[in-house]
């Protein structure tokens, strides 16, 4: 058994905004072991990004972590300030942001803008070493070493995605988020990134922690999975478990909303209506404004939320589990 | 015989660009180099290739968004029921075009005017086609709105652009489109970061659409499985040229071109238990169609009315 690396337990952090409190991460609890992928899955804004920003601390100035513990190799993050909080980013948790390909200084050389994260972890390593280090990651990736001098703008949306990937990994991260690395780039290029992230956590035997709304993606990329509802996990198990056997209705109208180029053509299910608003608190079933064939159990407001195992390794909430 | 609506013959947008830094020559870039294809009533046609590829140039040029530079466009003229070159087209005949054939450009950010209420929005085709009286105008639009699923209608009139998500953005979109009710509609729908639940909803109201309305579309998308569920045929488009185009099941089924290939064996499967099929990119099958039939004609039905190009792609795949 590969050990644990990062273990996040009961995450509570809101957003202080005019209209109250947005509370974006509920008592979230997963741990993501050596080696391993970790999937995380939901609709927009139910707070992906959210997770991934508290687990660096990187939120935006209005967030706040009120509760719970993210340990990586046993080490607590929560409540280290901010030097502490700098030496674990990038060579401990580093992350590919959603949208990263367009945040690229466009005057400085992409090469230039790697080795500067390097030399600020590395103060002590000469400038051949990182060059030879850039290069070796840009091979991993699947970039030609000549991009090192080469401008943000000279590169396809693809390019640049490479390259922040490469950036990603350049102060040997032990766990590295990817927030939705492939949304803004065409299929046959997201599926050759798909694969240089694929080799390259193999190679490395990095912890991956892949954030997206798109489930095959998911089913194709990880390990383990999460499946996020209103700021909440509501499924969490083995990938291919919560494939075969989905649990919460939300998880299985997800699975029955997507299409597939394999397989028979079957209808697919919408979802209607809108998340619910993060500033009020949910009594019951987040999900059941939404649900499409709740049971009269789910109305019950007494009932106890929470995560039941349901087989092993494989947990959904507890309200949906005893309806379904 | 199928009715179609529109027929497409050796299209093609051809843009001068500039050349290298010290050449005062120009380049020209074939974004749309000769394609053709029809789309009879009611039924919708998937075009999917990878970005840069050339759909959104042909779906402006076929708009009359953009001028072509080559090739014959005609679309069904339901007075004198026959097919009508959209080329010479004037006054009240360009109009009638222009309401029979409309576009969706799925990105709703970029679409709709931020500082227009939505009732505006929706208002605005009636307006510049001037059709019927301010009430019937009215109705209408409570109307479309019901029928896209934004209801109560009197939630939403008021609202602007910003107030609303992004899938209600996208209904707005499709209403303002829907209202004319054109009988062709082009949709094209660049990498969505739409949820593919909301996405779902507004191809089912799509494809509903199409059996009550006979409503046909040009469905563009870089995700086959999204043009699966949609179309009836599927056109896959590489470096501005229309490569293979069959009907649904049968070019997912039996792939011939290489970039056909290539492009099925991209799309993620959503089974973690499926191993997925990576074909072999290679040029055998078409170099043997190209051995039996030629060259002569750019596109050869192999059966099944499944085409292939014979153009020269070695090397470019
Ligand atoms: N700085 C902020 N202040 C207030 N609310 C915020 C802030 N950032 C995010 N939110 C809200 O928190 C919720 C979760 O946002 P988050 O960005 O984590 O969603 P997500 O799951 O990553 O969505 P997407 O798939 O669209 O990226 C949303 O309701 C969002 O509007
Ligand atoms: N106004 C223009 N001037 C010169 N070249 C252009 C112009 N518009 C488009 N092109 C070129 O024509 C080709 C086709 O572009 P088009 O926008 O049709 O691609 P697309 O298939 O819609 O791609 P995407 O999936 O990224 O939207 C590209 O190489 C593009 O650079
Ligand atoms: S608990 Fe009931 S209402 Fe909630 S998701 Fe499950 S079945 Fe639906
Ligand atoms: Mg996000
Ligand atoms: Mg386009």
């Amino acid at each position: 058994m590969s050990k644990e690396v990062l273990s996040v337990k009961n995450l509570n952090m809101h957003y202080e905004t005019l209209s109250g409190d947005v509370h974006a991460v509920k008592d979230v609890s997963f741990s993501v072991k050596e080696g391993e992928s970790f999937g995380l899955v939901g609709e927009s804004g139910c707070g992906k990004t959210s997770v991934a920003m508290s687990l660096l601390q990187l939120q935006a100035d209005n967030a706040k972590i009120s509760s719970g513990s993210i340990q990586l190799d046993g080490v607590e993050l929560v409540g280290m300030n901010e030097s502490e909080l700098r030496k674990v980013r990038w060579d401990g948790i580093s992350i590919v942001f959603q949208g990263a390909m367009n945040a690229w200084n466009p005057v400085v050389k992409v090469g230039e803008q790697i080795r500067e994260a390097i030399r600020e972890h590395y103060p002590e390593k000469s400038k051949a070493e990182n060059t030879e280090k850039i290069e070796s990651l840009f091979k991993m990736v699947g970039l030609d070493a000549a991009v090192i001098d080469r401008f943000p703008h000279e590169l396809s949306g693809g390019m640049k995605q490479r390259a922040i990937i490469a950036l990603a990994l350049s102060c040997d991260p032990k766990v590295v988020i990817a927030d939705e690395p492939t949304t803004a780039l065409d299929v046959v290029i997201q599926d050759q990134i798909l694969n240089e992230i694929k080799k390259v956590q193999q190679l490395l035997g990095l912890s991956l922690i892949y954030i997206s709304h798109d489930i095959a993606v998911i089913a194709e990329m990880t390990d383990q999975m999460a499946v996020m509802y209103a700021g909440s996990i509501v499924e969490i198990g083995p990938t291919e478990k919560v494939f075969s056997t989905p649990k919460h209705a939300y998880t299985r109208l997800l699975l029955e909303s997507t299409p597939s180029v394999v397989g028979e053509k079957k209808k697919l299910r919408s979802l209607d209506g809108e998340p619910p608003s993060l500033i009020n608190e949910i009594i019951g079933c987040s999900f059941s404004p939404r649900c499409p064939d709740p049971s009269s159990d789910c109305e019950n407001p007494i009932k106890e939320m929470g995560l039941v195992e349901i087989e092993p390794g494989h947990f959904a909430d507890n309200c949906c589990v005893d309806c379904g | 015989m199928k009715k179609n609506v529109i027929e497409v013959k050796n299209l093609e947008k051809y843009y001068e660009v500039s050349g290298g830094f010290f050449s005062r020559n120009k380049d020209i870039v074939k974004a749309v180099d000769d394609i053709s294809f029809e789309i009879p009533f009611g039924e919708s046609l998937g075009l999917v290739g990878q970005s840069g590829c050339g759909k959104t140039t042909t779906a402006r040029a076929l708009c009359l968004l953009d001028p072509k530079t080559g090739g014959d466009v005609k679309f069904y003229n339901n007075e004198t029921e026959n097919m009508q070159n959209i080329d010479n087209l004037e006054d009240e005949e360009l109009k009638k075009f222009r309401r029979n054939i409309q576009m969706i450009f799925q990105d709703p950010y970029e679409s709709l005017n931020p500082r227009w209420t939505i009732k505006d929005i929706i208002l605005e085709p009636l307006n510049i086609h001037n059709i019927g009286d301010l009430q019937d105008r009215e109705e209408a639009v409570v109307e479309i709105l019901k029928t896209v699923g934004l209801t109560p209608a009197s939630n939403y009139l008021p609202r602007y652009p910003h107030e609303l998500s992004g899938g209600q953005r996208q209904r707005v979109s499709i209403a303002r489109t829907l209202i004319m009710k054109p009988k062709f509609v082009v949709c094209d729908e660049p990498t969505s970061m739409l949820d593919v639940s909301i996405r779902i909803s507004i191809m089912d109201l799509m494809l509903n659409l199409a059996k009550d309305l006979e409503v046909s579309y040009l469905y563009i998308t870089h995700d086959l499985a999204v043009a699966r569920y949609m179309c009836n045929r599927i056109a896959v488009m590489f470096n501005g040229k229309i490569v293979e185009i069959a009907e649904t099941e049968e070019l997912l089924n039996n792939p011939i071109h290489p970039y056909t290939k290539r492009l099925i064996s991209s799309i993620p499967v959503p089974d973690p238990s499926y191993d997925r099929k990576v074909y072999d990119v290679n040029y055998d099958e078409l170099d043997a169609i190209i051995a039996k039939h030629g060259t002569d004609n750019p596109m050869v039905d192999i059966g099944n009315e499944h085409y292939i190009s014979t153009h020269d792609v070695k090397g470019l795949i």
